[in-house]
């Protein structure tokens, strides 16, 4: 109930009422205030000039058995086009729950979640974004080049270009000559970075990755990072990743979002703009170092009491 | 007692080979083989040697044991026929007759299959358009499957002679009732394994499409669809050896004088034990090619997918 009064409070302020949007009981709410101020929706699409994600006050509670799981409490985020934004945390505060509401995988129970300045649902029908589980998630049946040809067969890309993206993907991701292998005759390391190949295929603008290297060794990790480093300084995508590894978020992120369980919530928000022609070795700088003291500070300080 | 003195001689045979030959695929089923074949003998002696006896002694015959083994084993209508008769039999209605005869029983076996393979695939074709509309329709599934799980716990010997008279009633004859009966036993398994298929894909490969905003036609062609095949095999196993069940009843009724279950019918008629259980061995080995056949094609059709190791 206290959660649910911060989401009105946080709705009347800036919400827009959209017929897309589905109706949980929080937005009804929402909405019905919403009429009363006609310009708040102005406001709204202000922010979404320049910022992909907006949220306000989400929140969501999943119903168990056991009673309600608070994954998501009162989070607060904008994040603007072309940034690189990592999500750290202990398991369980939520990290994986944000990435599937923003996808529309979730539907969040409180609060406001903007996707290109529609709705998530909308978001996902025009196909805005990418995404990356945290398991390789290949279709047995398909070989990897079948894998990464299918969102290109769902959205309905012509065969020759289809054949032209896949190529370039796996060269990507190091897996050229393994077009033909089926999944289980790849290592888990491989396997992954099949699915990150399929999730760039059709090059989407958002990209979303749950611990998409967290099964690869460090050599492989490694090098995937620069890759994911360069592709996302050539292209001006926005990348939402959620990660365990503190050296990994501070090399690649340009904004750290540092997390703490029960009930899900953001502890600290870092910014972090190194260098963006940065290479592995600026792991031994200090400005590095300094920024991954502070991540490490929050997550001691975001769930000192457990564990 | 028989069967030990039967297999005895692989015992003696040496501790090595013994356990060599059991740790196969082939030594369990070769002992299972060779004891149902002894105990077949030693029920054939016990089941004819009555009749025998009685024959014995309105003709006042003396007799030994070994006399009474060797007649009751070559009786010409036995209770039970003994294997080599069986075999024999066999081999008279297979090799010695022409295909073309109405005494072949390739000509009898080749009308049943025909039947089976027919209601097989009527059976597999209704089967896959009734799961399809099962899982893609909720009110269907509450109002048909009732209905399905019914219709197969009425005995199908008590409907099949309606089936056949319906539909004769309405001018269709030959082989199509007959198939319509192995239809209606070989569609449930494969309505049955084809609905479990359809729900089978995990919820990370339904969420994957579900980001692509795939369509619903995607959706059945690019995951469902594949995700059931391995289901749809298990089902057709099933539903090959119903049809060929239902084959065999549907000629029954018919009065048929074709087909494997005609030659049962007719040998019960006529007291010839000998000819049924040579049509049921020939039902049986019918019925273990088909299994097997579509044992193989599923190994193919799987290797083809990509999803056998
Ligand atoms: N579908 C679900 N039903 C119930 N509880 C869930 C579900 N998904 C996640 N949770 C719970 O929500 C919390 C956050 O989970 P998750 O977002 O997966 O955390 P993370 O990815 O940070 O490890 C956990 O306590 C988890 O058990
Ligand atoms: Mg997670």
């Amino acid at each position: 109930m206290l959660q649910s009064t911060a989401i009105n409070t946080n709705g009347n302020a800036t919400g827009v009422a959209e017929g897309t949007k589905q109706g949980t009981t929080g937005q009804a709410e929402k909405m019905d205030t919403n009429g009363m101020s006609p310009e708040t929706g102005t406001s709204s699409q202000e922010q979404s000039a320049n910022s992909v994600i907006n949220i306000k006050g989400l929140s969501l509670t999943f119903e168990t058995n056991d009673g309600p799981v608070h994954a998501l409490s009162d989070i607060d985020l904008t994040i603007n086009q072309g940034d690189f934004v990592s999500f750290i945390g202990p398991s369980g505060c939520g990290k994986t729950t944000l990435l599937r509401a923003v996808a529309d995988l979730e539907q969040p129970t409180g609060g406001e979640l903007w996707v290109n300045g529609v709705s998530a649902q909308q978001a996902r029908l025009n196909r805005d974004y990418g995404y990356v589980f945290q398991a390789p998630a290949l279709y047995p049946w398909r070989t990897i080049a079948g894998n990464i040809s299918l969102p290109l067969e769902v959205m309905g890309i012509p065969k020759s270009e289809r054949q032209d993206r896949i190529a370039r993907n796996m060269e990507l991701v190091n897996l050229s000559g393994f077009d033909k292998k089926y999944p289980w005759q790849l290592s888990g390391g491989m396997q992954q970075r099949a699915s990150i190949a399929r999730a760039l295929s059709f090059d989407p603008e958002l990209l979303l990755m749950d611990e998409p290297f967290g099964a690869l060794d460090e050599i492989v990790r490694d090098h995937l990072n620069e890759q994911l480093l360069r592709l996302w300084d050539k292209t001006d995508k926005t990348v939402l990743f959620v990660t365990h590894s503190i050296p990994e978020a501070v090399f690649l992120s340009s904004k750290i979002v540092v997390m703490s369980p029960r009930p899900g919530r953001i502890y600290d928000v870092i910014d972090c703009n190194l260098p963006r022609d940065r290479g592995l070795d600026i792991r031994e700088a200090p400005e590095f170092l300094e920024i991954a003291h502070r991540v490490r500070e929050g997550l001691k300080e975001g769930h000192s009491y457990d564990d | 007692m028989t069967t030990d003195a039967l297999i005895s001689p692989g015992v003696t045979g040496g501790q090595g080979l013994w356990s060599r030959l059991m740790s196969g695929k082939t030594g369990p089923v070769l002992v299972i083989v060779m004891a149902i074949i002894a105990i077949w003998y030693f029920s054939a002696v016990m089941l004819n040697s009555p009749f025998q006896k009685e024959i014995y002694k309105r003709n006042s015959v003396e007799w030994t044991t070994s006399q009474l083994i060797s007649d009751t084993l070559s009786q010409e209508r036995p209770v039970l026929p003994a294997p080599d008769q069986v075999v024999v039999e066999l081999y008279k209605t297979t090799i010695l007759k022409k295909v073309t005869s109405k005494r072949s029983l390739v000509y009898h076996s080749w009308i049943t299959l025909s039947t089976t393979l027919l209601g097989f695939i009527i059976g597999t074709v209704l089967g896959i358009l009734l799961a399809v509309g099962i899982v893609h329709n909720r009110s269907l599934d509450k109002s048909l499957m009732p209905w399905i799980i019914s219709s197969q716990t009425i005995p199908i010997l008590a409907i099949a002679p309606m089936i056949i008279v319906v539909l004769n009633a309405i001018g269709i004859q030959g082989i199509l009732p007959k198939a319509f009966i192995a239809t209606y036993l070989s569609f449930f398994p494969i309505t049955v394994g084809i609905v479990k298929g359809l729900r089978s894909p995990e919820v990370i490969h339904l969420d994957l499409m579900r980001t692509y905003n795939a369509s619903n036609w995607d959706l059945f062609w690019k995951l469902r669809w594949p995700s059931s095949v391995p289901y749809l095999f298990t089902g057709m196993k099933v539903a090959i050896a119903t049809s060929l069940v239902g084959a065999i009843v549907g000629e029954l009724p018919t009065g048929a004088v074709e087909g494997l279950g005609a030659r049962l019918l007719a040998g019960s008629y006529y007291g010839q034990t000998i000819q049924i259980w040579s049509a049921l061995i020939a039902a049986a080995l019918l019925a273990a090619g088909l299994v097997s056949l579509v044992g193989i094609s599923n190994k193919v059709v799987l290797k083809k997918m990509g999803m056998a190791q």
